[in-house]
């Protein structure tokens, strides 16, 4: 169980000439969910990024699977999922021909076999976008566009998947779907790194939470007991938490 | 037809096809990376290499490939390094290139700007038998490149970030994508003109969009847009004895509008078949939302 997919050490990273990693330890065991939660600025998603080599480390050692990242070459063991906004092209593109992008990572000379395809198509039914196959992405919701790319991730059916804000704008409906998705993907073996704002509906599956301030890991164990902005270091926590609290949000209409 | 026993028609009938062929099929790679204007800026820095091809003695086509490819490597090595200064180092790339090839064209032994306007605007009559040869090869990298590194070039250019992370040689592409562009500006340059090459580019893939939901058919109706426009150009220009280039264009823009005329009814139609609900939630379920975001506290 204790075999590092991820590890990083004393990692520190500077955008332009502000520092925003300040040496960070985290390690991803084989079959781990760890979430990295963190305020906006707290360098959670550097911290993936320098991971998957898009931010420039200034120290330190990252290895993916035993692999010290610059030598790593076996990126078909990798799904990511970036931060939504990145994914939108001046051309009109199908469901099919983004998720297709994924599989590129085990195509021999870019070209997509018969398996290719199957794979493709198996990757859009595990986020039940399989109908909507043909359709442009420019067509669907923020909830359906982020499960393309989570699908385009699992194409090359990846050892490890790194996901940066998953649950960011997403529709209810996709976040129950991701979740599934997600428990499916765990209980084959994945080993997952997300970036998380807040818990959420995914609390049940994360196996550990390092939480960020600054640039610094200020946390690292189990998934703190409150959620959101209340597992944030600096959160003034002056409300009680009674069972009163667990019952549905009342608003008075109708009542 | 009388217009095909002319040599002169021949050639520029077959350069027309290739231009129609290759100038799209590299454009919509420019038009997904939100970077249309960078046949522009190639077709500004290929007249130094003009300039210098008849200062030299030299094929100007051959030297307008030569210059406009290393500045396509230029302008793509300032996309990685100046990110703060980029756009001035850009400017100065462009119009440094224009007026190179205004200089260097009056100082070759004489030469003037009358030399360049064919250049700039395209002209039917002077595509030589070596310009068609430089053309057929030079085409043929272009489509060997577009077709075959399709869904490469398509990864790179929709999600450069996730590309990497499949592994894809991403700077290797960038920097291939800029030199097949570099070389479609002088395919084109002969019949359109180093001034509108870049309407060819992008038009026929913004009137594509209009169709098309998928990458593969905006490819497909681009190039046939493509051809269709600079063979009915080539032969209006023949017939009507205006300028080749000029008349390209404005028919692209034409087909442009025609396309996106008909198109409005058709989305209105898809939107509407589209509206049913696929699955989602309706809106302004309160108490079900209410439900979801109160017990996640105590999931652990």
């Amino acid at each position: 169980m204790s075999e590092p997919v991820i590890s990083l050490r004393g990692v520190r990273a500077e955008l332009g000439s502000r520092p925003v990693l300040r040496g960070i330890d985290l390690t991803v065991n084989r079959g781990e969910v760890v979430a990295l939660l963190g305020a906006n600025g707290s360098g959670k998603s550097t911290a993936v990024r320098s991971v998957i080599g898009q931010v420039p480390v200034a120290s330190g050692e990252i290895e993916l699977f035993g692999t010290p990242r610059a030598r790593f070459r076996d990126w078909k063991r990798v799904g990511y999922v970036p931060q939504r906004t990145t994914a939108a092209g001046g051309v009109p593109a199908t469901v099919t021909e983004v998720v297709s992008s994924g599989r590129l990572s085990r195509a021999r000379f870019g070209m997509l076999r018969k398996a290719d395809h199957e794979a493709v198509r198996h990757a859009l039914e595990l986020v039940g976008m399989a109908d909507r196959a043909k359709d442009s992405v420019n067509a669907l919701s923020g909830g359906q566009h982020q499960r393309v790319l989570i699908a385009r991730a699992l194409a090359s059916e990846p050892d490890l998947l790194i996901m940066d804000e998953p649950m960011a704008g997403v529709d209810l409906a996709s976040q129950e779907v991701l979740a599934a998705t997600l428990r499916e993907e765990v209980g084959k073996g994945r080993t997952v790194l997300l970036v998380l704002h807040e818990l959420g509906p995914l609390e049940p599956l994360i196996d550990r939470a390092v939480v960020l301030r600054d640039g610094c890991v200020v946390h690292d164990g189990p998934p703190p007991k409150a959620v959101g902005q209340h597992a944030l270091p600096g959160h003034d926590h002056v409300h009680p938490h009674e069972a009163a609290d667990a019952a549905p949000i009342r608003t008075g209409l109708l009542s | 037809m009388e217009i095909l026993n002319y040599a002169f028609m021949q050639r520029a009938l077959l350069a027309a096809v290739l231009v129609g062929i290759t100038a799209p099929a590299i454009g919509i790679y420019l038009v997904q990376r939100r970077q249309a204007l960078m046949g522009d800026g190639i077709g500004h820095v290929a007249m130094t290499g003009v300039g210098l091809g008849f200062l030299l003695s030299w094929s100007p086509v051959w030297m307008a490939t030569l210059v406009s490819v290393l500045g396509a490597v230029l302008m793509e090595l300032i996309r990685w390094y100046g990110r703060t200064r980029g756009d001035i180092a850009l400017a100065m790339l462009f119009y440094g290139g224009m007026a190179g090839g205004v200089m260097f064209i009056n100082l070759s032994p004489g030469g003037s700007n009358a030399n360049l306007t064919s250049y700039l605007f395209g002209s039917l009559s002077t595509v030589s038998e070596e310009d068609v040869t430089a053309i057929c090869l030079l085409a043929a990298f272009v489509v060997l490149v577009t077709l075959g590194l399709r869904r490469q070039l398509f990864a790179v250019s929709q999600d450069e970030e996730f590309a990497r992370v499949t592994g894809l040689p991403v700077r290797a592409l960038n920097l291939l994508t800029a030199v097949t562009a570099a070389v479609t500006v002088t395919v084109a340059m002969r019949v359109v003109g180093l001034l509108l090459v870049s309407a060819l580019m992008v038009v026929p893939v913004a009137a594509a969009q209009q169709l098309s939901r998928s990458f593969a058919a905006t490819f497909a109706i681009a190039v046939a847009i493509g051809v269709t426009v600079t063979l009915g150009g080539t032969v209006t220009s023949y017939y009507q004895d205006v300028p080749p280039g000029a008349t390209i264009v404005l028919l692209t823009i034409a087909a442009f509008v025609l396309l996106t005329a008909l198109a409005t009814p058709l989305a209105k139609r898809r939107a509407k078949a589209a509206g049913r609900p696929v699955g989602d939630p309706a809106e302004c379920v309160l108490t079900e939302s209410a439900e979801q975001t109160v017990p996640a506290g105590r999931g652990g």
